[in-house]
């Protein structure tokens, strides 16, 4: 259970990440907060929107996606099952990839950080690392309870 | 009993995440607003050193919006997409004011791109490959290293050949950067009157550096207008 806990905080965590580099990226927003310097230059690369969607929207779906499946592994009928779980693993791998590749990006090809990308990979990864332990650990968590 | 009093517990959390999140947005949201406004002890005049820009609107217009930019800067190309269309059917095209121009290379590649406009320009089509650099800076922005890819040049050529430029002499200008020595001079002459950054606007006596919205600058063409009845 804990597990989930966790990764519903860090899922709304990220979903505002996310959400506030979209609403730059949509121009709702004049100055993106960026002590790196190289946030607007990732936010205009070319690679900052994927089949002509930003990549900003995304990261917002993802996160969503992860907090409504962590709440709902939370409920009474799901606690004791662990399809939430298997589905928050393999949610949050294809975001791990996903901003591995934007990292690679940023690193070698756009050569510029953006630390809110990097703080929403760092909390995708965290949120991975959670559901993974919770998955891995789901037969001893069973006996316990 | 114990599970209920930590879900609960839980579930405050997550709504202290979601307001503060909110909230910190709000805030950001506001921040993005009109940046704080100046008055200029003179309003800058045109230096003779370098060039003056290019205008757009009516001569007649009272009152002058002088806009310093630079293609590479995202803020500048934010602006033109979202305020550009609406200053120009609301303030140029109706006479209340007349846009100036003046390119504010930020840095060594800036010169680029503003040459690429300034040879369009010599063709009387700077402000149709303005709005193709501008509305497309995602397009042909992407890091540092962009200009040395002859593919940006490529890119270049082809609005301007959309714009209506004939590509040949286009060719032969930007292949020699004609415009650099002037770029370089306007940047020093306008460095020199304390501007450092992109976007900024003079209105009259107004500067406004930063990104501003339609609104508010409207609001400083309407004092400048009222202080000249």
């Amino acid at each position: 259970m804990k597990h989930r806990m966790a990764v519903s905080v860090l899922s709304l965590v990220g979903f505002f990440v996310a959400f506030y580099l979209l609403l730059w990226k949509i121009g709702v927003l004049g100055e993106l907060a960026c002590s790196t310097g190289g946030c607007e230059t990732v936010q205009t690369s070319e690679y900052s929107s994927l089949l002509g969607v930003p990549v900003a929207l995304y990261g917002v779906a993802g996160f969503v996606s992860l907090f409504v499946l962590s709440l709902v592994g939370l409920q009474p009928r799901w606690l004791g099952r662990r399809e939430p779980t298997v589905l928050m693993t393999v949610f949050s791998g294809i975001g791990v990839a996903f901003s591995a590749y934007l990292t690679y990006l940023e690193a070698s090809v756009i050569h510029a950080w953006c630390q809110w990308c990097i703080a929403s990979a760092i909390i995708i990864t965290t949120a991975f690392a959670f559901s993974l332990l919770g998955l891995l650990t789901w037969q001893a968590n069973q006996v316990e309870a | 009993m114990a599970g209920k009093a930590n879900m609960k517990l839980f579930y405050a959390g997550l709504v202290v995440i979601f307001v503060a999140g909110a909230a910190v947005i709000w805030l950001a949201s506001r921040g993005g607003g009109p940046p704080p406004v100046q008055i200029l002890d003179e309003p800058l005049t045109l230096g003779t050193s370098a060039f003056p820009g290019y205008v757009i609107g009516s001569d007649s217009a009272p009152v002058e919006i002088v806009q310093y930019a630079d293609f590479t800067c995202s803020h500048c190309a934010t602006f033109a997409v979202l305020h550009g269309p609406t200053i120009m059917s609301r303030l140029v095209q109706t006479g209340l004011a007349r846009l100036r121009f003046r390119g504010f290379a930020l840095y060594q590649v800036s010169l680029v791109p503003l040459n690429a406009a300034a040879c369009a320009g010599e063709q009387g089509k700077f402000w149709e490959m303005h709005d193709a650099l501008m509305f497309n800076q995602n397009e042909w922005f992407s890091g540092p290293d962009w200009p040395t890819a002859r593919r940006t040049l490529r890119t270049f050529r082809g609005y301007a050949r959309d714009a209506g430029v004939d590509v040949g002499s286009y060719d032969d200008c930007v292949e020699e950067g004609r415009y650099y020595e002037r770029i370089v001079a306007t940047r020093e002459e306008l460095s020199g009157s304390g501007l450092s950054s992109t976007p900024a606007f003079d209105v009259g006596p107004y500067r406004a550096v930063g990104m501003i919205s339609y609104d508010s600058l409207r609001a400083l063409v309407e004092a400048v207008a009222e202080q000249q009845r």
